[in-house]
């Protein structure tokens, strides 16, 4: 039985919105009510559009962001209240990569500086020492050396990329979150970075949370699937069971949108009416119904509850269930 | 069947401290009526110059065509001036853009808007053209036009936006619609609405379209034919199903490789080493040889000429037009 790395319990959070002369303050519930594991040297994916809440779960989870509600276990310890002074030990576990590498790199420090900046917080290895990690780090992400001295601006979107990564990999952690690692990069590029991941995580024996909007993406690299609508998890399951076997009439739409990249297979798609609802003023009772395709008169009033799909592992949270 | 849009040999340059830079280097393609062209590539390769070089949208850059012509109906668009263009611009061939909220007039309402080009092309009294608006905003599938013609674009969402911006596009019936990543910006559930949007007025009007985009999935799903695109030149050009089926360019293979599909088991992608050349920095030779796993001597010396391979298939690379000298030697 592989060890669980991540777990996380009923997880909240809520931003107030600051009112104005006339209108009264409003919170909005970006995350209500998360829960899942990850086992160790897997990965699992958290999917949907924008505005449901995937990135602020993977920034509660780095602790970038303090929940209102919830557990989360990292390791066997509980971090979800810990005080920003004991969660040092914390961040040596849980690096993050970035969606835009553009922005994500400081453009005033040279690549080795970059990457060697969580060293100098972490440890007490000295210059030559760090030196030596970097160089080694580079060739493990694909670049060289001579890349060390160069400043961010010098490398192309890809490369950038690689130095993210090699950010987030030298203080050796345990957890990777991935918030749209690929999503700003050209789809020969893209390959590149999802390979790297994936031998990555066979070398170390990583664990990712792999945040996407790009089902094509998450299939490829994903064990289990989280599908987030509105700040819930409406089914998570077996990577292979959502894609084969999805239940939440949501997944099932999320996965006909995906346009298909063979023109033998156009095919009728299931095409949501509607926007997204505004979080800030989420529907009642389930917050699909307003665009569900099989919506009924319990959808409207009563939350529905999590229950057991096809697998021991896989969950949907849908009327259609009973 | 009849050509709409021929693109020959075109050519675009910026000049940057006296210096010219040329960014399309002959890209030479066509449209028949009625037929959606997918124009695919990455960042860089010069879609969206060349969407702009036919529009000749070069006001405020340095952008001016060297090279080539523009064919439209028959008539060289190179030559026009800008005001022959206006008349063009917005009734015969119109465009979409990327980001409608940057595209859309912050403090105008989303009616006024939409009058503007009705009231510049076409004959129509005030109460027609306003009617006209509010008949074509219901085609693009607005609820509550009669409203929304009284908002703002920040009121609405981005699908809506979209939505408004191809109305727009659409207002004048032009016989070409230039989409540039017409929904990149989009949520994949809103992308499958302006997708069916897109392809349901096309087949309704008749309309020919270029569309530019990176997505794969998208060109297989919306093209009849497609020209892959790579620094600045069209390196392949074929119907949709052959181009899927057995892409002929290094390019085109790996472009099609790097994609990961649903439903399909692999463990690792194929993916295309390096970058894309700078364009002031440009290889020697055939420009994808550095990256091309199949380069040859020649190909770093000396750039490829397209070969025409019948049945409306093209591909500039140097192992089909030795393969095809070898036959005919």
């Amino acid at each position: 039985m592989p060890e669980t790395l991540l777990k996380i319990n009923g997880l909240r959070k809520s931003f107030t919105l600051p009112g104005g002369m006339f209108a009264k303050k409003r919170s909005l519930k970006a995350v209500h009510d998360v829960s899942f594991g990850i086992e160790q040297g897997t990965t699992y994916s958290l999917v949907g559009e924008s505005g449901c809440g995937k990135s602020t779960t993977g920034r509660l989870i780095s602790r970038l962001l303090t929940p209102s509600h919830g557990e989360i276990w990292i390791d066997g310890e509980e971090i979800s209240q810990k005080k920003e002074s004991q969660l040092k030990l914390v961040r040596k576990k849980v690096q993050m990569i970035f969606q835009d590498p553009y922005a994500s790199l400081n453009p005033r420090m040279k690549v080795r500086e970059i990457i060697a900046e969580p060293l100098v917080i972490h440890t007490k290895l000295s210059k030559a020492e760090r030196n030596h990690l970097v160089s080694e780090m580079l060739e493990v992400v694909g670049l060289t050396e001579h890349h060390a001295d160069r400043y961010a601006h010098e490398f192309s979107g890809g490369q950038r990329q690689r130095i993210g990564i090699a950010r987030a990999l030298i203080m050796k952690p345990k957890l990777i979150i991935a918030d749209e690692p690929v999503s700003a990069l050209d789809v020969s590029i893209q390959s590149q970075i999802l390979n790297l991941l994936k031998d990555l995580q066979t070398e170390f024996n990583l664990t990712y949370l792999f945040i996407s909007h790009d089902l094509s993406v998450v299939e490829h690299i994903s064990d289990s699937i989280g599908v987030m609508y509105l700040g819930t998890i409406v089914e998570s399951g077996p990577k292979d069971v959502i894609f084969s076997n999805p239940l939440h009439p949501y997944t099932k739409a999320l996965l006909s949108s995906v346009p298909v990249p063979d023109p033998r297979l156009r095919r009728e798609r299931i095409v949501l009416q509607g926007d997204l609802p505004s979080p800030v003023n989420p529907p009642s009772g389930c917050r699909f119904h307003t665009r569900c395709p099989a919506c009924m008169d319990i959808c409207r009033t009563v939350e529905p509850e999590v229950k057991k799909g096809l697998a021991d592992d896989h969950f949907v949270a849908c009327h259609l269930m009973d | 069947m009849e050509k709409l849009l021929q693109v020959n040999e075109l050519e675009t340059q910026f000049t940057k401290d006296k210096e010219k830079l040329k960014i399309l280097r002959g890209v030479s393609f066509h449209i028949n009526k009625g037929e959606v062209l997918g124009l695919v590539g990455e960042s860089g390769c010069g879609k969206s110059l060349t969407s702009l070089s036919i529009m000749k949208l070069f006001k405020g850059t340095s952008g001016e065509i060297s090279g080539g012509s523009i064919s439209f109906k028959g008539e060289d668009l190179t030559h026009k001036s800008e005001r022959e263009m206006r008349k063009i611009r917005g009734k015969q061939m119109a465009m979409i853009f990327q980001e409608p909220m940057t595209s859309l007039n912050p403090v105008m309402k989303i009616g006024e808007q939409l009058l503007e080009p009705i009231r510049l092309h076409l004959a129509l009294n005030e109460k027609q053209a306003k009617e006209h608006v509010i008949f074509i905003l219901k085609k693009v599938g607005i609820p509550r036009a009669e409203e929304i013609v009284y908002e703002f674009p920040h009121q609405l969402s981005g699908g809506m936006r979209q939505r408004i911006m191809i109305a727009m596009a659409m207002s004048c019936n032009p016989q070409l619609l230039i989409a540039d990543e017409p929904t990149t910006a989009l949520d994949v559930t809103i992308q499958a609405q302006i997708l069916e949007l897109m392809k349901q007025l096309q087949r309704e009007e008749g309309m020919s379209v270029l569309l530019i985009t990176h997505d794969l999935g998208v060109v297989a799903e919306m093209c009849d034919r497609v020209a892959v695109m790579y620094a600045g030149r069209v390196v392949e050009e074929a119907n949709v199903f052959d181009l899927f089926e057995s892409p002929k360019h290094p390019y085109t293979k790996g472009l099609i490789g790097s994609v990961p599909k649903i439903g399909q088991r692999k463990d690792k992608l194929t993916s295309i080493k390096g970058n894309v050349p700078d364009p002031s920095n440009m290889p020697k030779g055939c420009k994808f040889a550095p990256r091309c796993t199949e380069a040859m001597a020649i190909c770093l010396e000396e750039e490829p000429n397209p070969t025409d391979l019948g049945n409306g298939r093209m591909c500039s690379c140097w192992m089909i037009e030795e393969g095809r000298k070898n036959v005919y030697a």
